[in-house]
């Protein structure tokens, strides 16, 4: 089925549908390949809203509730906007021997932000991850594509300063 | 690029024999892991790339960006040869002082080598500092000596010779026969005979099967995949050609966590080198095997570390597992045969196909044959990268290999096996690293994190800490898992508040029985481990916890009082100069004190406090 309307959705410009467009082309024959297509259609959009499964579904052959199914089980996908800039906070466990915990209260009493969601102003999203692999660096924090380590809870907060 | 023969291979192979054994030039091997990355390596390699161009050097010398060196905690890091000279923590400012006094007077610089924490004694050379002097290379034996982005470097040493071998002078049941007799089992955990596994599926019927890599490395505290695939991509692909041939795959796929970019860029990078090279796609080096390699994003679900739950996500559904058998060795992805193996283990079979089952199983103990690498970080002064034979006991690797505890402060346990394993104290240090001798003191070989933990690591918080981890990633699938876990993490939940009851512990061991025997998958039966594995050697801290509303950690912080003791405050001020808060109240000469009002519990006195007066 070929796609020609594009619903309506604030934040999805006609610039990013085609896009959206091009990576349901490229994978509709695929078997298996609705993960991919989820991941590709987040880079674009930022998130994953309703319509967009809605459209995915259609574009994919497969029905809204597999879709919504896959992208509802894997943490890589979100269904919410995100702030301009997402904090992650790495929660393995030399991370958390480290002390990341009290990096993460630090970041949540300071923006008064609860772990998954995103500031009113939409400047941070902070969401807590699984290990990023930096164990050497621990404890770890990534904010965008930033690396940073050995964050500390007295300069944690020095650190997102940075992001405006 | 032409398609190779194998004669093609060792015109390759020879071209690199300078470049390898570092002559001709003086090479600057300078790491560009993620750790390395992370703290600044790229800058560090422009910048002196920089110094050696306004030096004119540009024809002496050569700088090599490698994968993974493994001793991550002491980046950016960068090795001269000749001379195997171990530079540590540098910066950009460092480079033009290196290049004037290392390359251009011979004189390396003093102040950036490796200074031992016990004798303070500076150390050149690489091999000599106990960290790396204590390893044994297998898995390893490219990692911070080759450029991973060079299929040629990779060929240079002894690279894809391996698969070659197993094309050309190998049948199948020869192949699977070699693997036997290495020993070699899975070192994604489980510890399954890799050999033994690929003859299930090699006598499995039917003219589709698959080759999979598993390389979602989702155990916290684990980068020993990681670290394989941003140093040495090529041989877990060459590892993957070998097993095709011994089951007759024609397709595989490297099913990569999506948190591991490097990882994930690098293998696409050799991927296509190897296509280009003939040694992927049809008639591999001439040979009548056709196989190609895909690799497949994960979207972070750590459940889909499990074969079964593996394979539905690469089909594209919810990542969960399914009862077996069948197993994947006669129906797995699309329901057809399928061996899925660890990156570990794959980048191993090389090796075993140039220099024979019975070289690999020549280091090890009775029943674990080989080496194994170990992710070594927390509480440790030595973080990184760690591969030794196995039977070596873990004291070896925390004290001789991992320096020791940092601060001055206690060693209370390892973690081994993640949220499938367990913690081993201190009275069982002498345990050597073997499948049967680590699962009898309560934790599991599991892929290779080891998480060192010192006094101020609450044994309770840490159950909790895994319980919530196995909640959150149980998909939902069984009640006993699903549920179960959700009970056990209340109840630790309650403990760690100060709310923990008498009947408790005895709930919470009722119940992980219950668990063990009844869940689906690996991730459920085992997921009681950490908490059981904490009851048999912390008891009394659950005891405290629960009877005494104590934290002998003092890591809880609802069973804080946030006081300091003034016998036991030395008036340092350490505190004081730490607090986020301005909480503290402190003058010089006078005991500190803690402003209620202002603390935000953060708990950032507790850690900077080295006498332990704040209780």
């Amino acid at each position: 089925m070929i796609l020609t309307h594009h619903p309506d959705h604030p934040d999805i410009n006609d610039g990013m549908w085609s896009q959206i467009d091009a990576v349901i082309q490229k994978n509709r024959t695929i078997s298996g390949a609705v993960i991919t297509v989820l991941r590709e259609c987040q880079t674009i959009a930022g998130y994953l809203p309703v319509e967009l499964l809605d459209y995915i579904s259609q574009g994919l052959n497969l029905p809204s509730s597999s879709v919504y199914g896959v992208a509802s089980f894997y943490s890589l996908f979100s269904m919410v906007p995100k702030g301009r800039h997402t904090i992650k906070i790495c929660m393995g466990t030399a991370c958390y021997v480290k002390g990341i915990k009290e990096a993460l209260s630090r970041i949540e009493n300071e923006y008064q932000l609860k772990e998954g969601d995103t500031t009113e102003d939409r400047r941070f999203s902070l969401e807590a991850v699984r290990c990023l692999g930096a164990c050497g660096l621990a404890p770890v924090m990534v904010v965008d594509q930033d690396t940073h380590g050995d964050v500390s809870s007295d300069k944690v907060l020095e650190l997102l300063d940075m992001y405006s | 690029m032409a398609k190779l023969t194998t004669q093609d291979l060792e015109v390759i192979k020879s071209a690199q024999k300078a470049r390898l054994a570092f002559r001709e030039r003086t090479y600057l091997l300078i790491c560009g892991g993620t750790g390395c990355h992370a703290t600044g390596s790229i800058r560090v390699k422009d910048a002196l790339l920089a110094a050696i161009e306004d030096k004119g050097l540009g024809d002496t010398v050569q700088v090599i960006e490698t994968g993974c060196n493994g001793f991550c905690a002491m980046g950016p890091l960068l090795v001269v040869h000749p001379g195997d000279i171990f530079y540590q923590k540098l910066t950009v400012e460092d480079m033009p002082e290196l290049v004037e006094s290392h390359l251009i007077n011979g004189k390396p610089v003093e102040r950036l080598l490796y200074k031992d924490p016990v004798s303070k004694a500076r150390i050149a050379a690489q091999t000599k500092i106990p960290f790396f002097a204590h390893q044994m290379p297998r898995a390893l034996r490219n990692k911070g000596l080759i450029n991973p982005e060079s299929i040629d470097e990779y060929i240079g040493r002894d690279g894809y010779i391996g698969a070659a071998k197993a094309l050309f002078d190998m049948t199948p049941q020869q192949i699977i026969e070699e693997m036997k007799i290495s020993g070699m089992r899975g070192r994604g955990g489980a510890g399954f005979p890799t050999g033994v596994k690929w003859d299930f599926a090699s006598k499995s019927a039917g003219a589709v099967k698959y080759v999979l890599c598993n390389a979602d490395e989702g155990d916290p505290g684990a980068f020993m995949d990681r670290s394989i695939l941003e140093a040495d991509p090529h041989a877990v692909l060459e590892g993957m050609i070998i097993a095709a041939k011994a089951i007759d795959a024609h397709k595989g796929y490297i099913y990569a966590r999506t948190e591991y970019p490097l990882a994930i860029k690098r293998l696409g990078i050799a991927i296509d080198q190897a296509k280009g090279y003939g040694l992927l796609g049809d008639n591999i080096l001439g040979s009548a095997l056709s196989f190609d390699i895909e690799i497949y994003q994960g979207a972070g679900a750590f459940v889909c570390g499990e074969e079964t739950a593996l394979m539905r996500s690469i089909e594209g559904k919810r990542g969960m597992p399914r009862p077996r058998p069948p197993f994947p060795a006669h129906k797995g992805l699309w329901e057809k045969p399928t061996i899925l193996n660890n990156v570990e283990t794959l980048a191993n079979v090389p090796q075993i196909m140039v220099k024979g089952g019975a070289w690999y199983a020549g280091v090890g103990t009775q029943t674990s044959k080989g080496t194994k690498v170990f992710a070594l970080s927390g509480d440790v002064n030595n973080i990184g990268l760690v591969e030794v034979p196995m039977g070596t006991p873990l004291r070896t690797i925390i004290y001789d290999i991992g320096g020791g505890i940092p601060n001055k402060r206690k060693f209370k346990a390892v973690q081994l096996g993640g949220p499938s394993g367990g913690c081993i104290p201190e009275s069982h240090l002498d345990t050597p690293v073997d499948y049967e001798a680590i699962a009898k003191v309560g934790a599991i070989m599991g892929s290779g994190g080891a998480i060192v933990m010192d006094e101020k690591t609450c044994m309770v918080d840490m159950a909790r800490f895994f319980m919530e981890f196995i909640q959150d990633e149980s998909c939902g699938k069984c009640t006993p898992c699903r549920e179960g876990t959700r009970r056990q993490l209340q109840i630790l939940e309650k403990i760690c508040e100060g709310r923990g009851e008498p009947d408790d512990i005895d709930i919470l061991v009722e119940l992980s029985q219950t668990i063990r025997e009844t869940a689906l998958c690996g991730l459920g039966q085992t997921g009681p481990n950490p908490v059981l594995s904490a009851l048999r050697y912390f008891r009394d801290e659950f005891e405290a916890h629960i009877h005494e509303k104590r934290c002998p950690a003092k890591r809880c912080v609802a069973l804080l009082r946030f006081e300091v003791e003034p016998d036991a405050c030395t008036r340092c001020g350490m505190c004081f100069r730490a607090c986020p808060a301005d909480a503290i109240v402190w003058e010089k000469k006078e005991v500190a004190r803690i402003d209620k009002e202002k603390c935000i519990k953060c708990l950032t006195c507790y850690d900077k406090c080295r006498f332990d007066a704040i209780f």
